[in-house]
């Protein structure tokens, strides 16, 4: 028994031991001396790469581990580091560092030419080879242009007028974001509001105006437009000029003689528009005024538009003097 | 154990010979050769956290109320995107960390390539037979700059829904048919509705990774193909590369620099904050905030649009160049075109048609150098001018003054920079020459 | 020679926020009576030695300029009818004393006394009926109404997070530091270049949501980690590339080598 016992140890381990070769091959990678300190050093950082790593699953199921965002970052992060680390010790002490050569690639002129004659003698047997080219370049090209013709679908690219519209026309009246209809003293002086078209979709270009009022006597507006801000009440397009924020700031002076005029104000460019003279721009890069909404008060003090803008609504355009906005 | 694997895959592939060739094909190992692949890690995390983040994102702009636990958006319209993404980030165990790290992967994916392409361009790298890779490269950075903006405005958040109205408004003001563009791309007028959520979705989630990858593997190739380049030493010359072997050289240090990537993003996802969307609340078209930016890498775009002086060209009722088209369209054309054409412009000027496997040091091209310089210099500060706000605010610089002082500095101080950079490189290259002369000097024996 | 430059021009671009800071805030004159003085003739007295110059006799404002002893510019609006509200605002908060008339208010250390103050309110509420300091109860506000209501009146100036913004020729100041009275205050009084809300554009229900939501601002949800100032995209990008980029090359040079000489 004790023999088979040896024998099948012997077995077990004889098969462990590498055979010794009868001519050991020249050497690929050149040998170099071990680094049990650099492997130790491995080990650990594995270890604490392990460590961190499970770490991940315990914090994300244990739930009274607060701000569990940094704590996973932190697991994931300190593993990735350990590893990092781990692999960087391996490549720069534990591994040898090769210096060889090789010959960098020219090109390859007999491959070339082979190509170019191979080319040519294909097409020995066409006679007229000039006109079939380019048959063929008008028929790839018509199939090209035909395979490109649906991305037309994708929307209106020929036609721009829906540009020019606004739900705004003369007799809408304006309400607030909860849907009330503004009536002309409601506007007070020294601030602002933001007014949309009733029963009008709301997040569209045309849309959203800031209403604001002045004293009469402030106004300056061009006399095209001189019953256009009845008692003082203006309102404009919110929408910049210049590409396309929401104007949300408005300036209005608590003592005018050191303070500058009032006027809304872009947060993107910071686009300047001047509310007593008809939107026209004070500072910032926007190319055109800001597009001014006639009022009316109605019969029942409620404020309505007048008409559409003075101006296409929005940011500039190949064709966005052409016209005016369409109700 | 590996003799069984090896054989495995030599029996049903054929490919030991190649795997023989491509484990010791040699890679120079400057530390400057690295940043590359910076880019390509970032990538593939971009790749990995953004999966997970589609299992859970909704693109779509149907309108909702949120009914969630975050008490300031109790009740609030916002869309179903902006909702999904609220969710993920408060809600779902992990999905602050995992949206996070995909964000700051962008960040740093983009700001790698630039790191990238600055080394490729002050060593002269882009030069033949490496043009080709250098397009790729750059066509890359192009895609790069366009994926990481539809990412971060699919969202639909009030940050960067203002974002998408400038970009709307860019491409409307591309001369003739800026107008006819944007109608096709938003289908119909901004906002676009659930179209053009989804065609964002399309493109960021499966278009445009896939495009990259593409381009990434052909960029790869061809680096391969052609041997990387190097710095002149007492080995490497233009006719033979020397470095070390992917394997077992290479392999552990390329797989060190993927995890360390790993490590920073995972830990800048989870340490720190980027892009607190619920903070934000939802993108409505008569909202804004003060203060909004895009994200870093299109900064130099809106410096470039707060600039511009306030005109639109117009011929009497056309308006052929609308405003937004130059800080937004035109500025960006131009410094990629340059970039585009530097290679052939430069073998033009300089005559110089030939190959060169080795690297210039930056001083030994000034004039490239000092062009350059001069070119990031000019980016550099109309990006800085995109921040003037935020100066103004913290450091009571006034913002009109700001605004003009740029308008001149933008011009000026390339030129200074240029001429300046020229100099330095033309110093230190007299200052080597008389190094070695000194030594020869010193060398000989006192008579 | 080039390091010389470079450090003159880091000298000269730190010197340049120095240098536009405003002047250090002059004095003010302390008056002292009798106890038992009613605070409104206290005020007068206090009013008399530190606003009239600006604010003009009886606060009716100065709106040409006048130039008074010592040099100093006299240019500032009419009192007459502010109301407690606006000047116990612009008093607590050490917006006034102003010293130049032409430059923005801004939060200052607030050199009167509590007695002091509140004799100056007394004395300028005394000047014509107006808004009462108001006392707001943001507990009672709703915290999602607070959000919307803020983005449409207020985030375009203030910045979503109330951290500040630029408006053209000011800065909206951040609100880190206004307690809940001020921030009522300022919104019915409209400082500076601000909008002024009155009650019937923002209910005072609508003002507490408003009031609790600025507060909420300061210390807003940041699961997320280290907030970067809560102003968005450009610190981001300074956290990119100074750390992200700055770990990652460091982590390429170490890998690396450099350049044989």
């Amino acid at each position: 028994m004790k023999r088979w016992l040896i024998a099948l140890g012997v077995l077990v381990v004889g098969r462990f031991r590498r055979r010794p070769l009868l001519d050991e091959p020249e050497r690929l990678v050149p040998s170099a001396a071990p680094d049990r300190r650099a492997e130790n050093i491995v080990l650990l950082l594995f270890g604490a790469a392990t460590l961190c790593g499970v770490a991940v699953p315990v914090i994300y199921a244990w739930d009274a581990i607060p701000n569990q965002t940094q704590f996973l970052g932190l697991a994931f992060g300190l593993a990735f580091a350990f590893l990092s680390a781990a692999c960087i010790v391996i490549a720069k002490r534990l591994i040898v560092t090769e210096d060889i050569e090789e010959e960098y690639g020219l090109t390859h002129p007999e491959d070339e030419e082979a190509l170019e004659q191979l080319v040519d003698e294909s097409g020995d047997r066409f006679t007229r080879k000039r006109l079939l080219i380019l048959a063929g370049a008008g028929a790839g090209t018509a199939l090209g242009a035909a395979l490109v013709t649906p991305a037309a679908s994708l929307g209106p690219v020929f036609d721009t007028s829906t540009l020019y519209k606004t739900p705004w026309r003369r007799g809408v009246r304006l309400v607030d974001e909860a849907g009330h209809a503004f009536r002309a003293d409601d506007i007070e002086e020294e601030t602002f509001y933001t007014a949309y078209p009733e029963h009008a979709e709301r997040e569209q270009m045309g849309a959203p105006i800031v209403v604001v009022r002045l004293k009469p006597a402030e106004l300056r507006l061009p006399s095209a437009r001189s019953g256009w801000a009845p008692e003082g009440i203006l309102a404009y397009s919110k929408i910049c000029t210049h590409a396309g924020c929401a104007i949300a700031l408005y300036r209005k002076p608590t003592f005018a003689p050191v303070e500058p005029r009032p006027a809304l104000v872009c947060p993107c460019h910071y686009s300047t528009f001047d509310v007593a003279n008809g939107g026209e721009v004070l500072f910032g890069p926007a190319g055109r005024p800001l597009p001014q909404l006639p009022l009316l008060v109605d019969p029942a003090g409620q404020l309505r538009a007048a008409g559409n803008f003075s101006g296409a609504v929005g940011p500039s355009w190949w064709g966005v003097r052409r016209h005016g906005p369409r109700s | 154990m590996i003799r069984g694997v090896v054989r495995f895959i030599d029996e049903r592939s054929g490919g030991a010979p190649f795997l023989r060739k491509a484990l010791r094909y040699v890679f120079p190992d400057h530390w400057s050769f690295l940043l590359g692949e910076v880019a390509l890690y970032s990538f593939v995390m971009l790749v990995l956290t953004g999966i997970y983040l589609t299992l859970f994102f909704k693109p779509s702009l149907a309108s909702v109320h949120y009914h969630g636990e975050y008490l300031p958006l109790r009740g609030r319209e916002m869309s179903e995107a902006y909702q999904s993404t609220v969710h993920i980030s408060l809600n779902v165990k992990a999905g602050l960390l995992i949206r996070q790290t995909h964000h700051w992967a962008a960040d740093v994916f983009v700001a790698a390539i630039i790191v990238h392409l600055l080394r490729i361009f002050f060593t002269g790298a882009f030069r033949k037979p490496r043009d080709l890779t250098y397009y790729i490269g750059l066509l890359m950075l192009v895609l790069a700059l366009l994926e990481g903006y539809l990412g971060y405005s699919l969202v639909d958040d009030l940050l960067s829904g203002m974002g998408l109205a400038i970009g709307y408004s860019v491409l409307m003001s591309i001369p003739f048919v800026g107008a006819n563009l944007a109608q096709l791309v938003w289908n119909g007028p901004f906002p676009g509705g659930n179209d053009f959520e989804s065609r964002m979705y399309v493109v960021h989630v499966f278009v445009l990774p896939i495009v990259i990858a593409t381009l990434i593997a052909l960029h790869l190739t061809l680096v391969a193909s052609r041997h990387h380049t190097q710095f002149l030493s007492r080995r490497a010359n233009e006719r033979k590369v020397v470095g070390m072997p992917t394997f077992p050289g290479y392999a552990p240090r390329s797989l060190g620099l993927a995890f360390a990537v790993a490590a920073v993003l995972f830990l800048m996802g989870g340490l720190i904050q980027i892009n607190p969307i619920w903070q934000w609340g939802p993108y409505h078209i008569a909202d804004a905030t003060n203060g909004a930016q895009p994200d870093w890498y299109l900064g130099w775009l809106i410096g470039a649009l707060r600039l511009v002086p306030n005109f639109d060209v117009t011929i009497g009722n056309y308006t052929l160049v609308p405003n937004a088209f130059w800080g937004g369209a035109g500025f960006p054309l131009f410094v990629f075109l340059v970039l585009f054409l530097w290679p052939s412009l430069e073998r033009r000027v300089t005559g110089d048609y030939a190959f060169h496997n080795l690297l210039d040091r930056p001083r030994d091209a000034p004039w490239r150098t000092a062009l350059g310089v001069a070119l990031f210099t000019w980016i550099f500060l109309v990006f800085v001018a995109g921040a003037a706000d935020r100066m103004f605010v913290l450091f009571g610089l006034s913002y009109e003054a700001q605004v003009w002082a740029f308008r001149v500095l933008v011009w000026v101080l390339p030129v200074v920079a240029l001429f300046v950079t020229k100099r330095i490189c033309e110093e230190l290259l007299r200052g080597e020459v008389v190094e070695v002369r000194r030594k020869l000097v010193e060398a000989e024996p006192v008579v | 020679m080039t390091r010389a430059l470079l450090l003159c021009l880091v000298a000269g671009l730190l010197a340049i926020p120095v240098a536009s800071a405003d002047p250090p805030q002059q004095g003010v004159t302390h008056v002292h009576v009798a106890p038992g003085t009613p605070a409104v003739d206290w005020g007068e007295q206090l009013f008399g030695a530190n606003c009239v110059t600006c604010h003009g006799p009886n606060g009716r404002g100065i709106t040409s300029e006048v130039h008074g002893a010592g040099n100093e510019e006299g240019l500032g609006p009419s009192l007459r009818g502010v109301g407690a509200g606006a000047a116990d605002f612009y008093l607590r908060t050490g917006y006034m004393p102003l010293d130049d008339p032409h430059k923005q208010p801004h939060r200052s250390h607030v050199l009167f006394s509590k007695g002091e103050l509140a004799a100056l309110v007394a004395y300028v509420a005394s000047l014509g009926p107006g808004p009462r300091i108001p006392r707001p109860h943001p507990e009672r506000g709703s915290l999602s109404e607070g959000q919307a209501l803020f983005t449409e009146h207020c985030a375009g100036c203030h910045q979503i997070d109330a951290k500040g913004g630029y408006v053209t020729n000011a800065v909206a100041p951040t609100l880190d530091q206004a307690s809940p009275v001020e921030i009522a205050e300022a919104v019915r009084t409209g400082p500076y270049l601000m909008p002024r809300f009155s009650g019937r554009q923002i209910s005072d229900a609508q003002l507490d949501s408003i009031i609790r939501y600025v507060i909420y601002a300061k210390h807003p949800d940041d699961r997320g980690g280290w907030a970067l100032g809560h102003v968005g995209p450009v610190p981001e990008g300074l956290v990119t590339w100074f750390i992200g980029i700055v770990l990652l090359i460091a982590t390429c040079a170490v890998i690396g080598k450099r350049i044989e000489s």
